[in-house]
């Protein structure tokens, strides 16, 4: 059935490579392709996300493992025509490291060579939109050994043995809960995947389920048999059409090869997926909220007892997992529990998938095993920080985590360490801020999201937070009063203790973990009404270092409200020898004649910004071609 | 799907699709396409070549390219690279002898002397 090709080109087409074309780079292949006749020899093959996205669109070449980056359908000729034809590798396309040598194949780049994938084994390599891949790459398997050689127990025995704690945020131990789910009674039971990713910066499940939908399909159908059920649902957020048309595909084709559906593997075991699209409400990640989704009422949390693994999805006993938590489960029955409990730390087995964001060189997609530190995920997998500046705080687990500050840097990631610290594993969103950070405004950053998308059920989430960010946003704005950090801290307490589900108990972290960590800062604009990082706007004040200034005006141009003004000093007014020369200077130049170039410039006037005026947008400092303007 | 044999059927079919992206101990097949190597017929020479391959369903070996070694008069170049054996070059290798290159080399382990350049 399949013909022979000598080269496959992988093309990423996950959302990042989307946005960034890789689309128009995958039709200008497949011309050229055809056009050099080389369609024969040549496969050109779309994946999920290879992980790198800031280099997107990204492509990949077999069987040499040339990773091309940010290519343009103009590059694709010079692609095809040395490389695909003459087997000459694209070096200006190739990726440079710091010592801007190129780097030729995948695997010597340091941002792959550091991980170790098994969330994201498929994830780059294989085409999500063809079953047959997933299956070349060991797929189903797991299914097929589980349904035929392994009793309910046995399964829920192993996945106890790997150690593997969810992946969503809070670390339960996933065998536990199979366990409750398999012992709980009632009929039917339902697996429910939690695919509603809601933290500002974090894509690693949107990627599992574009680059690999079938691992997440399998992984539940493993669920059901071993708790007993024969039906599952997977909870997506709107906001992720790639994802969802993936999955649909990819469900499609396992029901095709009978891999869903009737019967599979001739056991007699029955399961069926069905997708329901959520409407992007962050607390509908939250697990009693996402079940009441998906029954259709209201995104709402309730308390807890009782777990959904009692009564959940219509008051049945119903397995929730994460995306993350699901995609390991295969490899997992496959190699054995004691293989996965020999990667990670102690209480922590296995890996993590990171998503890289904020100030750092290789933003993307990252997998490492737990217990890899800080240090080593942010300089050696993500590249550093950009421009050579400061670390100051990296942000773990999003709105709901904490920060973690550059004296911590070599912290082993894993779930206890990172709560000992005040902050949290939660989905794997890491965020690194640099020393231009205001942490101030980082927090009511982060709360201002959890703010908003509050559900208002309960008080102290719904008041308490919003009490919260005033004081907050007072604080940034200069008007802080001596004792609000206290004030802070009493209702981040209160509210944490108090508050109905996670989303509320959790909201306060990062003003709690920016407070431990950056207290100084808080009392410096409440005090000193000084923003020490320069972010706060009605803390910042721009000026002109008049040593620097050549007074060439440009930053006048560019102020939109024109308020950079000339200083009319007193004692430099004699310095203008020509009476007309003070009053027009655009005659300077007549006169210039006898003036040096130097006596040329002291004709214009020296230059102020008049602080009433000025609405601090930073134009000026970034016109300057002297920096002669700072920021205070 | 009925049975785990049945899957592994359908996963050993899959595979010779995704073989090129995983194994690295295959043996490989380098064809010199340099400006020299096109001009003297390496593109006729890698067709043939990858027609032969598909013919004989050997979906383990890989076949890449490279640019011009220096020896244009020597070209079409071919390489062939058995895992754990030197490499062994072929001079002025049209795509007949490209055919029986694959027939006695690549499969049953002889090497083709009169039309060997280098080895290692």
């Amino acid at each position: 059935m399949s013909s022979f090709y000598r080269a496959h080109v992988l093309v990423c087409a996950g959302a990042g490579c989307v946005s960034s074309g890789c689309k128009a780079v995958e039709q200008a292949l497949r011309a050229e392709v055809a056009q050099q006749g080389l369609d024969g020899e040549v496969k050109i093959i779309q994946t999920g996300c290879v992980g790198s996205c800031d280099q997107g669109p990204v492509i990949v070449v077999y069987p040499e493992g040339t990773f091309y980056r940010k290519v343009r359908p103009d590059d694709v000729p010079e692609i095809v025509e040395e490389h695909l034809l003459k087997g000459r590798p694209v070096e200006r396309l190739l990726y440079r490291d710091e010592s801007s040598e190129p780097v030729v194949n995948l695997e010597d780049i340091g941002f792959f060579k550091r991980q170790r994938k098994i969330v994201l084994r498929n994830c780059g390599v294989i085409n999500p939109e063809d079953i047959t891949e997933y299956i070349a790459r060991d797929g189903y398997e797991a299914l097929g050994r589980v349904l035929t050689e392994m009793t309910p127990e046995e399964v829920i025995d192993i996945v106890k043995r790997s150690g593997l704690r969810g992946r969503g945020g809070a670390g339960f131990p996933t065998g536990v809960k199979w366990g409750f789910t398999a012992k709980a009674a009632g009929s039917p039971k339902y697996v429910v995947c939690n695919a509603d990713e809601g933290d500002p910066g974090a894509f690693m499940d949107r990627s599992v389920l574009e680059g690999d939908p079938h691992s997440v399909i399998e992984a539940m159908a493993i669920a059901g048999y071993a708790i007993g059920s024969n039906q599952g649902y997977v909870y997506v957020r709107a906001e992720y059409p790639l994802a969802i048309e993936r999955l649909s595909i990819a469900i499609k084709q396992a029901r095709e090869y009978g891999l869903l559906g009737k019967d599979i593997f001739s056991t007699g075991f029955d399961f069926d997926l069905e997708i329901r699209v959520g409407a992007g409400a962050f607390v509908c990640g939250e697990e009693t909220a996402l079940i009441a989704s998906i029954e259709g009422r209201r995104g709402m949390p309730h308390p807890k007892p009782p777990f959904p693994a009692n009564e959940g999805l219509w008051g049945k006993p119903t397995l929730i997992n994460n995306v993350e938590t699901y995609a390991n489960i295969p490899p997992i029955i496959l190699n054995g529990p004691e293989w996965f409990a020999g990667i990670g730390t102690e209480k922590s087995k296995g890996t993590k998938v990171f998503a890289l964001a904020g100030k750092i060189n290789n933003t993307g997609l990252v997998e490492v095993p737990m217990g890899t530190t800080l240090r080593e995920i942010i300089y050696e997998v993500g590249g550093g920080i950009p421009g050579g500046r400061r670390f100051k705080a990296a942000q773990t687990g999003g709105p709901s985590g904490g920060c973690i500050p550059a004296e911590h840097l070599d912290v082993p990631m894993e779930y206890d360490s990172l709560v000992k610290l005040g902050a949290m594993m939660g989905s794997g969103g890491l965020i690194v801020m640099d020393d231009h950070t205001c942490m101030v405004d980082m927090a009511r950053f982060f709360l201002q999201f959890t703010q908003d998308e509050s559900c208002g059920k309960c008080t102290p989430c719904r008041e308490g937070t919003k009490v919260m960010l005033d004081i907050l946003t007072r604080i940034t704005e200069g008007k802080g009063r001596e004792g609000d950090v206290e004030l802070l801290e009493d209702l981040a307490r209160t509210i944490k203790n108090t508050a109905l589900c996670g989303l509320g108990q959790t909201a306060p972290n990062p003003v709690l973990s920016t407070i431990r960590y950056f207290r100084d800062e808080y009392e410096a604009h409440i005090r000193e009404k000084r923003c020490p990082a320069g972010v706060c706007q009605a803390l910042v004040k721009y000026e002109i270092i008049q040593d620097k200034c050549r007074r060439c005006g440009l930053c006048q141009k560019a102020c939109p409200v024109g308020a950079i003004e000339e200083v009319v000093a007193p004692e430099e007014e004699p310095v203008a020898v020509g009476a007309g020369a003070t009053g027009i200077t655009g005659t300077a130049v007549t006169a210039g004649a006898a003036a040096t170039a130097g006596a040329a410039r002291t004709k214009r006037k020296p230059l102020a910004i008049n602080q009433e005026k000025c609405l601090k947008c930073g134009v000026c400092m970034r016109e300057c071609r002297f920096q002669a303007i700072t920021r205070v | 799907m009925k049975s785990l044999e049945e899957l592994e059927r359908i996963k050993k079919e899959a595979q010779a699709m995704t073989k090129l992206r995983e194994d690295k101990e295959n043996t490989k097949i380098v064809v010199g396409m340099g400006t020299c190597g096109i001009a003297a017929g390496a593109r006729e020479t890698l067709a043939a070549i990858m027609d032969e391959l598909a013919k004989r369903n050997l979906q383990d070996v890989v076949v890449t390219q490279t640019g011009c070694v220096g020896l244009c008069e020597q070209e079409p170049i071919v390489d062939i690279v058995k895992p754990g054996k030197p490499k062994v070059t072929y001079g002025r290798v049209t795509g007949e002898r490209a055919r029986q290159i694959i027939a006695s080399h690549v499969v049953n382990d002889r090497v083709v002397g009169e039309w060997v350049i280098a080895t290692g």
